[in-house]
């Protein structure tokens, strides 16, 4: 279209007056901010200014019951560094995306490889696995938390086997442990069904060819399967990972960050530091700090990607 | 581009500067109020109220009543005051209510108050600051021990008239906890949580959380580790009450005793068992009594401000406070007895009400406040947890609370 306002244009007169604003190169610029101005605008309104006013709240001191907001600088990041408990809650988080990550891609790959076989029954199983993704989060905790009482349906069945079951929800570690499996269990379908379909991707042709040169089931997995599914393997873990940091409401419902700051994690810590003592420029403080873990973390996964993903030339 | 950047950014600050502020039009005004109940009847006896006040006020358009749920009723309100959407006026929770009173945040009320003179002064203290009311307690309510009757009698327990010693209560919790095998003294507030409540016990060996002037912390002091002990032996060694994570409701007739607040009473309207009220057991140091309390204020933001001010006026007025006190006690005098009392609380008897709750209200305490409280009550309860535990060892434990809250007590 530009071709043709540029040939109704009198060569002489464009020679002699001002040349037109709307250059061709103008033109095209604005069909291609148009084009991406809904992008654009989206994530400039809900990603890039909500983070910049993060980072300025993170600089202030707000409190919100006296409507005061003052710029403190660097002070609440001299509060990071020297706040007691952070080191708790940090070692909470780490224990919790620690044994989430492993506990689900390892139960995910597990399943998937199971139900991956030509099987009877298996479409039920899928569906059986992979039903907790759709049930609302807070109501499949809530129900958790009724099955982990001391009295509980868990205890219940575990007495039947002669075990006398703890108080899940309310000892350090069987707490933690506690959220871990709630969150497995609602979150590895979602996981599961990833893996299947990269699964269903690897050609049966390489597993034949090492059958027939002598290769086992184990080796077969390790040197076809693993790392045909690499790439899977990489993006569910980053999304597992960063998952498992923003992890609240199963917190929130089962633990509330107890016994102790046993099950505190970081979002949870935010949580409180926010909205409960209301400070809020310490909580800004707090998501700039999750804010860099995950960016540091994701990074990482995706350096280390080179070295054990097999899918780029 | 930067243009278009700038026009954007400046559209945005527009958009959230203009939250807080587009209450202020002319014409019938709207009120809104927050508040944490939900029940049925409250919320008919509240619209009631409101619905009388904008007959005679023809510049209110509306009055709303906004029901949050209890459990996040403080983070929700100071999530909408962040938000620029502050109510109106707003119940608080006595736990925030220092936070409030000091931060500033709440319109100051005296001067809209009918007959402030005939108010307790046990029960204003925690809303005032430099002689100022900041929010009218419309709601005091004594703690009492509810007793079930009926089980008591089917574990061969006697009732005593004028109520136990602790020692005594706890006797006989766990007599008919063990026999009945149904639960013994329960405090259903508590869920291991709330530690607050606890003050309904330790105030009776003269244990208190912090000193008056919220400075020193009184968790390692011989009288709570006393009352504490008494407690964790309730609970691990005597069983007279049930274990952290157990849920034993009384007000359906599965508990023995339960420590409430009189309030609560309504709940036993259909209740299938006999029942009745006690004061909190005396303890080692006398006859005490805890009070629980709820105010209601006017935010000092809302562009509303003077009418809601009026409307808490007329809502806690001698006429409307003697409606409110059917199911939240009032603090006028006039209205605190028996036979005031009596009419609108007919489940409980003459000398309960004297002996709980007009009694209980003059002497009474109320439960653990500080500015901090918040912030406090998370650090305690994670503090105290070691304590559920049956081999716990009392003493260390209160000296890690204390550890753990003193800096925040000694904070300026």
């Amino acid at each position: 279209m530009t071709t043709t306002t540029e040939a109704a244009a009198p060569p002489v007169a464009a020679r002699t007056t001002r040349p037109s604003f709307w250059t061709m190169r103008r033109r095209d610029n604005l069909t291609g901010y148009l084009f991406i101005s809904p992008a654009l605008i989206g994530s400039l309104l809900f990603v890039l200014i909500p983070l910049g006013l993060v980072v300025w709240y993170s600089l202030n001191e707000w409190n919100v019951l006296a409507g005061t907001f003052e710029f403190i600088g660097v002070e609440n990041y001299e509060r990071l560094v020297s706040d007691e408990k952070l080191g708790e809650v940090l070692v909470a988080t780490g224990w919790f995306a620690a044994g989430l990550v492993v506990l689900n891609l390892g139960l995910a790959l597990l399943l998937a490889v199971l139900l991956n076989q030509k099987l009877r029954g298996t479409t039920f199983f899928r569906t059986l696995f992979f039903s907790p993704v759709l049930v609302s989060l807070v109501a499949w905790t809530l129900v958790w938390q009724l099955m982990l009482q001391p009295e509980g349906s868990l205890n219940s069945l575990l007495g039947f086997f002669g075990i006398d079951g703890p108080n899940w929800l309310r000892n350090g570690g069987s707490a933690m442990v506690s959220v871990i499996v709630v969150q497995v269990i609602k979150n590895v379908g979602l996981n599961m069904v990833l893996f299947l379909a990269a699964l269903q991707g690897v050609p049966s042709s390489l597993y034949e060819a090492a059958t027939l040169d002598g290769a086992g089931a184990w080796t077969r997995f390790r040197r076809i399967t693993l790392p045909l599914i690499s790439p899977t393997i990489l993006l569910t873990s980053i999304i597992t990972i960063v998952g498992s940091l923003q992890v609240f409401a199963q917190i929130a419902v089962l633990t509330q960050g107890g016994p102790g700051t046993s099950t505190t994690v970081l979002i949870y810590y935010l949580y409180q530091q926010a909205f409960q003592f209301h400070h809020f420029g310490y909580g800004a403080t707090i998501s700039v700090l999750l804010f860099v873990i995950v960016a540091l973390l994701t990074l990482l996964q995706w350096r280390m990607r080179r070295k054990w993903v097999l899918y780029e030339s | 581009m930067k243009r278009f950047a700038a026009a954007v950014v400046a559209g945005l600050l527009t958009l959230t500067a203009c939250g807080g502020g587009t209450g202020a039009q002319s014409g019938p005004k709207t009120l809104r109020m927050t508040v944490w109940t939900a029940n049925e009847a409250h919320l008919k006896l509240l619209n009631g109220i409101a619905a009388e006040y904008k007959a005679s006020h023809p510049d209110i358009g509306e009055i709303r009543f906004d029901s949050v749920p209890a459990d996040t009723y403080t983070t929700t309100l100071t999530t909408q005051i962040a938000g620029g959407n502050a109510p109106d006026l707003a119940w608080i929770l006595e736990k925030s209510a220092p936070a409030f009173v000091a931060s500033g945040a709440l319109l100051p009320i005296k001067n809209k108050i009918e007959n402030v003179g005939e108010l307790a002064p046990s029960a204003t203290k925690l809303w005032e600051r430099d002689g100022e009311l900041y929010a009218f307690p419309f709601s005091t309510s004594p703690f009492g021990l509810f007793v079930n009757t009926d089980l008591l009698k089917q574990a061969g327990q006697q009732v005593p008239a004028g109520g136990w010693t602790w020692d005594q209560a706890i006797a006989a919790a766990a007599a008919t906890a063990s026999s009945t095998g149904k639960g013994g003294l329960v405090l259903p507030d508590f869920k291991y949580l709330n530690w607050d409540v606890l003050s309904t016990i330790w105030r009776g060996w003269g244990a208190s959380a912090w000193s008056d002037d919220g400075r020193t912390c009184g968790f390692a002091s011989p009288e709570m580790n006393d009352a504490m002990s008494f407690l964790h032996k309730a609970i691990f060694t005597q069983k007279a009450i049930p274990g952290p994570g157990t849920t034993i409701d009384f007000f359906a007739g599965n508990a023995a005793m339960g420590i409430s607040q009189i309030s609560r009473a309504g709940s036993l309207k259909d209740a299938k068992f006999g029942w009745t009220l006690l004061p909190l057991p005396s303890g080692p140091k006398g006859d005490y009594a805890v009070i629980g309390q709820a105010g209601v204020g006017v935010l000092k933001r809302s562009p509303n401000a003077e009418a809601a001010a009026d409307f808490l006026g007329f809502f806690t007025n001698a006429a409307n406070s003697a409606k409110l006190a059917q199911f939240f006690p009032s603090v006028r005098t006039s209205l605190l007895n028996a036979a005031t009392l009596a009419k609108s609380n007919p489940l409980i008897k003459p000398d309960q009400l004297q002996s709980v709750v007009i009694d209980g209200i003059a002497k009474g305490v109320v439960k653990p406040t500080h500015p901090k409280q918040e912030e406090l009550d998370q650090t305690v309860r994670s503090a105290l947890d070691p304590l559920w535990q049956p081999g716990a060892d009392v003493h260390s434990v209160l000296d890690g609370v204390c550890a753990k809250i003193r800096p925040i007590l000694e904070a300026p």
